[in-house]
């Protein structure tokens, strides 16, 4: 059943240098107990797709295109359904949980004021529910009582994730939530959200730049560039096969342990992602592709199947040529 | 500390005046001493110009000058929090009217518009209080809604607003508690501003003529010729209780300040 879906998505900052397009024309969808993955560099539009979700975009931002929640447009909503449909139809988990809590309340208030606000109920009541969140996510129920500062990076997330669980949401975007934590907590949180997603039911779009992250968790994989998906699919197989030169470049810029060969690879990608208001003509990662040809500079390719489940955005890899580099 | 001390002193003898003056020693009529003797044994701070004692005039005046002091901050730093906040939070066209109002009221000369006030709405305390509160509202203002500003910038203000949180929710739940130390901290500067400036009023003469403060005791002090009379004891004590008083609020606001903002505290090592 999907329970979100993007339409053709286009979100545009109007700013005092022009127009800046940050998102440009995106076709996504969350199924239930399914997680999506959507990968990219910093500045490729993933926490503005987020963002738009609930409509928490500065007033500069222009959004066109559907996003549908529940089969309801969110986008044609009035302003008390909207602030209805936050957390009860789709939660955040936020990057950066020491920020993202207030340092002078405690744990448990937190965890309830997302239950309080949407929920007719007393706050005692409230605050059990809360505890009950904290230990569901593995932390002691009298640590409902404990200022933010007093946890360490790994329970503090682990707060946020039950803060996202509060008011039992269809669908859960974690924006960058492992991003500070390090591997081992990393993979704790990991395991305890995708033990969520397939328990619950939620669908669960996840943003990361780390690609292991993703390939971990994620059942379908988008790779984000310049605001534009460049390749979709399974999540394993595009991360071990990609069938787009940046998603290659992607993957080869993750050092692989215990394998001297990969050290002396050139890794990573030269040059920096285009300047959105001055994209590129043609294909927007051409300047920066190893496999770019003169069609690439004509027009831009559109995202089309190269595959069993594959989708790519690059006309070396729609001609079944190979994209290594 | 020291400015805490002095300051549950003050409240203390204050609070306790009743109990250690009677109030008929206020009264003209019942009046007991000379008039205008120096300090003696029977009134260690000498008389004023109908035969009260001094000391029960400074005693009984710590009330009224406190009360009013205390009264206009509150009234005043209540009105200030309320309109930072909502226009560091509104913010837009909203925002921009109460800035400027506020901006109105802090170009004013704040004693010549205190005048015009108390001429306009009559001598009593609680248009004293009001009038006080009228003029040093402004700067709170300021204060906290460019706090308000920082605050809302912080990322749990965003996740506020991601879980349905309205306004009121998000102003009285995350906003207030996070401006409210500094509020705390402009509060005590305030009070010894308020006193001032009651004394101020009432030494021109603009007091409610029915009570005693300090700011009254000096202006019928002057008004009676202390001064040509070289009587020192009819004027020391209630400008000293002034200073010090202030004294120690400043210093109680200093302190939390520093509290407040460590930078503050880099001088004193």
């Amino acid at each position: 059943m999907t329970l979100l879906e993007f339409k053709d998505l286009s979100v545009t900052y109007r700013g005092s240098r022009g127009r800046i397009p940050a998102v440009r024309g995106v076709d996504l969808k969350v199924e239930a107990g399914r997680t999506l993955g959507i990968a990219g560099e910093s500045g490729c539009g993933k926490s503005t797709l987020a963002m738009a979700v609930l409509r928490l975009l500065p007033k500069t931002a222009e959004v066109t295109g559907t996003i549908l929640l529940d089969g309801e447009d969110l986008l044609e909503m009035g302003w008390g359904r909207l602030r209805a449909v936050r957390w009860t139809g789709a939660s955040i988990v936020f990057q950066g949980a020491m920020h993202s809590l207030n340092a002078v309340q405690r744990i448990g208030r937190q965890v309830a004021e997302p239950i309080l606000v949407h929920e007719d109920v007393t706050p005692a009541e409230a605050g059990k529910r809360a505890e009950a969140l904290l230990e569901r996510v593995g932390l002691p129920p009298s640590r409902a009582r404990s200022f933010p500062h007093e946890l360490s990076g790994g329970q503090r997330q682990r707060v946020m994730i039950a803060m996202a669980l509060a008011c039992d949401p269809d669908v859960v975007i974690a924006d960058e939530a492992t991003t500070a934590l390090d591997v081992m907590v990393q993979a704790q949180v990991l395991q305890l959200i995708s033990g969520l997603v397939t328990e619950r039911g939620v669908g669960l779009m996840m943003i990361s730049h780390d690609l292991s992250v993703l390939s971990s968790v994620c059942d379908t994989a988008a790779v984000m560039y310049a605001g534009r998906i460049v390749e979709q699919g399974p999540a394993a197989e595009v991360f071990a096969e990609a069938r787009h030169p940046y998603s290659a470049a992607l993957g080869a810029a993750f050092p692989v342990i215990g394998d001297p060969a990969s050290r002396k690879r050139p890794g990573g990608l030269a040059g920096d992602p285009p300047n959105p208001a001055k994209l590129p003509e043609g294909c927007s990662f051409r300047p920066r592709c190893a496999v770019a040809e003169e069609r690439c500079g004509e027009a831009a390719p559109q995202l089309l199947e190269v595959g069993a489940g594959r989708l790519s955005a690059c006309f070396v890899a729609q001609d079944g040529e190979s994209i290594a580099v | 500390m020291i400015g805490l001390v002095l300051l549950g002193i003050i409240v203390i003898l204050a609070l306790s005046a009743p109990i250690l003056i009677d109030e008929s020693a206020l009264s003209v009529t019942q009046a007991t001493g000379e008039r205008m003797a120096p300090p003696s044994a029977g009134y260690p701070l000498g008389t004023d110009e109908v035969g009260r004692s001094i000391l029960a005039l400074t005693l009984w005046g710590a009330r009224l000058s406190l009360l009013i002091g205390l009264t206009a901050t509150v009234v005043a730093i209540v009105v200030g929090t309320t309109v930072g906040v909502t226009a560091g939070h509104v913010g837009g066209w909203y925002g921009w009217v109460a800035l400027r109002i506020s901006d109105w009221f802090m170009v004013l000369p704040s004693l010549v518009v205190a005048i015009a006030l108390l001429a306009v709405l009559g001598r009593s305390m609680s248009t004293t209080i009001l009038v006080i509160a009228m003029v040093s509202w402004s700067g709170t203002t300021r204060l906290v809604r460019a706090q308000t500003l920082t605050v809302q910038s912080r990322p749990y203000l965003e996740r506020a607003k991601a879980l349905g949180a309205g306004h009121w929710h998000q102003m009285t739940k995350h906003i207030l508690p996070n401006v409210l130390p500094l509020v705390l901290a402009s509060a005590t500067l305030l009070v010894p501003s308020a006193i001032l400036m009651e004394s101020s009023l009432a030494w021109l003469g603009l007091g409610d003529p029915n009570v005693v403060s300090w700011g009254s005791i000096l202006n019928r002090a002057s008004s009676n010729g202390a001064v040509s009379a070289h009587a020192w004891w009819y004027l020391l004590p209630p400008g000293l209780a002034i200073l010090v008083v202030v004294l120690a609020f400043m210093m109680c606001g200093r302190a939390l300040e520093a509290v407040f903002n460590p930078r503050l505290r880099g001088e004193r090592g």
